[in-house]
């Protein structure tokens, strides 16, 4: 029961209160980049939700297999860079043999996220908040979703602005960082919320 | 303190040779085979993933013509060495094709009647929503919002100065995204060497085209009579060019009663040519009368000789 509870508290904090995006302001980039269109945000979220599980889940490995053992945990932001880049090189290779329908829905996203902060912050959030494995993973997976979330609202919202009138000065990617600023904003609400 | 340095240094080493070497196997064992022709055709397509050939991107379109799906020149963009180039890669002759434009084939603008004056959004397809068919009288007109122009990604169409897109010829890619892009379908495909144009696509009957917009095509069909080269017909009360048979001999823009064919004759143009062929017409009688006669004196003669 408390490992349930300590679960949903995990994801509803990746998801709502400590949303990777809109709260700790992680993965910016592929944010404001990849969020044109709704179905490049649906791939981009996929691709992310699935590259954040998995890395969370090598890198716990790494930290308490290797780096704990030799006292190397200042090592920590490098290391896990460098497994996070080549794990994300490797999946792609696996993919494009394997699995090319899925290779061509999340291959062109894949590279863009080989060092994508979000991906390293989860990591390192999940070491520095102490989460054994099944946390870890859990976190990991719903960090994803919460980014998925956020950049596939943050898509729909920028779509409908493509048909509105406003000042020319504030057309395009303006409009997008206020739109942002202002979900930032809207997602404080849920800071409120607490799990027992 | 030394060990720390130097453990650092080893760890991260023998993770980055461990990394190293995993992948180096990787890229071996998952290495999927790709024709070799895939890249020198990547090469010579434009990588401007326009969707101008109709398929997503530069690779699928290369992909496409590898497996035989594809013309090599389908793709509008590329220039015709880029073409040439892939006919050699792919050991087939290219078929000369002429570049080809977009046109919008409206020529309404100021001339078409409004209904009501429309301030929401600057979309063609939303001003379409509003009112029934949008702001215009005329159900097929242009709406110039602009639509097209936001879809050009080659900054190649512009709202001209009576309100209707102009293609710019050197900017043209003839990926026809304007095309997609316009809710009335009012862009078409046209070889970059035809001046002429019918600049409508009005399909109501003459009376009722002219009410909505002074310069409809009423579909009379004196351009089809005047075109010595059977290439314009009246099709659905519009008249259509087909451009395999025109040779840009414009004689069609000067009978035409309105404004409807471009490049659009002056008055005086139309006059001049009226006076014109009212003068051969009259030529052609008198010398047709003088011919009647010598053939019935001829058979005059001939009964005369026979009797």
């Amino acid at each position: 029961m408390e490992m349930l509870t300590s679960i949903f508290a995990i994801s509803l904090g990746a998801i709502l209160t400590n949303n990777f995006v809109l709260s700790q302001f992680l993965g910016i980039c592929p944010f404001m980049g990849v969020s044109k269109k709704i179905d490049t945000a649906v791939g981009m979220g996929a691709a992310v939700t699935f590259v954040m599980g998995l890395a969370s889940l090598v890198t716990y490995f790494i930290q308490h297999l290797i780096l704990e053992n030799l006292g190397l945990e200042y090592m920590q932001t490098v290391a896990f860079i460098l497994v996070i880049a080549s794990l994300v090189q490797f999946i792609e290779m696996f993919l494009q043999k394997a699995m090319p329908a899925l290779y061509t829905s999340l291959g062109v996203f894949l590279p863009l996220i080989t060092t994508n902060c979000a991906v390293l912050g989860v990591s390192i959030n999940s070491v520095s908040y102490g989460y054994n494995l099944l946390e870890t993973v859990v976190y990991g997976v719903t960090g994803g979703l919460g980014f998925m979330l956020a950049i596939v609202l943050f898509a729909s919202i920028r779509e409908r602005l493509e048909f509105s009138e406003c000042p020319k000065c504030f057309e395009g990617v303006p409009l997008a960082m206020v739109t942002a600023g202002l979900m930032a904003l809207a997602f404080m609400g849920f800071s409120g919320l607490q799990v027992w | 303190m030394m060990m720390n340095v130097l453990a650092a240094l080893l760890v991260l080493g023998i993770l980055g040779l461990v990394f190293g070497t995993i992948l180096a196997i990787a890229s071996k064992v998952f290495e999927v085979k790709t024709d070799p022709r895939f890249p020198e055709i990547m090469d010579c397509l434009p990588g401007a993933n326009c969707g101008g050939c109709g398929y997503a991107g530069c690779s699928s379109a290369a992909n496409a013509i590898i497996d035989g799906k594809a013309p090599v020149s389908c793709c509008p963009v590329a220039s015709a060495e880029a073409v040439a180039k892939i006919a050699e890669i792919m050991g087939v002759e290219a078929a000369a094709g002429e570049r080809e434009i977009a046109h919008v084939i409206c020529n309404g603008g100021t001339a078409a009647k409004k209904k009501f004056e429309y301030i929401g959004v600057q979309d063609c397809l939303g001003a379409m929503k509003v009112g029934g068919n949008g702001p215009l009288e005329c159900a097929y007109g242009c709406l110039g919002m602009g639509s097209c122009v936001k879809a050009c990604g080659f900054d190649a169409i512009k709202i001209g100065d009576n309100g209707v897109p102009v293609v710019d010829p050197d900017k043209c890619t003839d990926c026809m995204q304007c095309a997609v892009a316009c809710p009335r379908d009012l862009i078409v495909s046209v070889p970059v060497s035809k001046k002429v144009f019918v600049e409508c696509a009005n399909k109501q009957k003459g009376a009722a085209a002219t009410k909505v917009c002074a310069n409809a095509c009423i579909g009379c069909g004196l351009c089809v009579k005047e075109c010595k080269f059977d290439a314009i017909k009246v099709v659905d009360n519009v008249a259509v060019i087909d451009y395999a048979k025109c040779k840009n001999c414009k004689l069609c823009t000067k009978v035409c009663p309105k404004d409807a064919i471009s490049p659009i004759a002056t008055k005086e143009e139309k006059e001049k040519y009226k006076a014109i062929k009212k003068a051969q017409a009259e030529k052609a009688k008198a010398a047709a009368e003088a011919k009647a006669a010598e053939a019935a004196k001829a058979s005059a003669e001939e009964t005369k000789e026979n009797a």
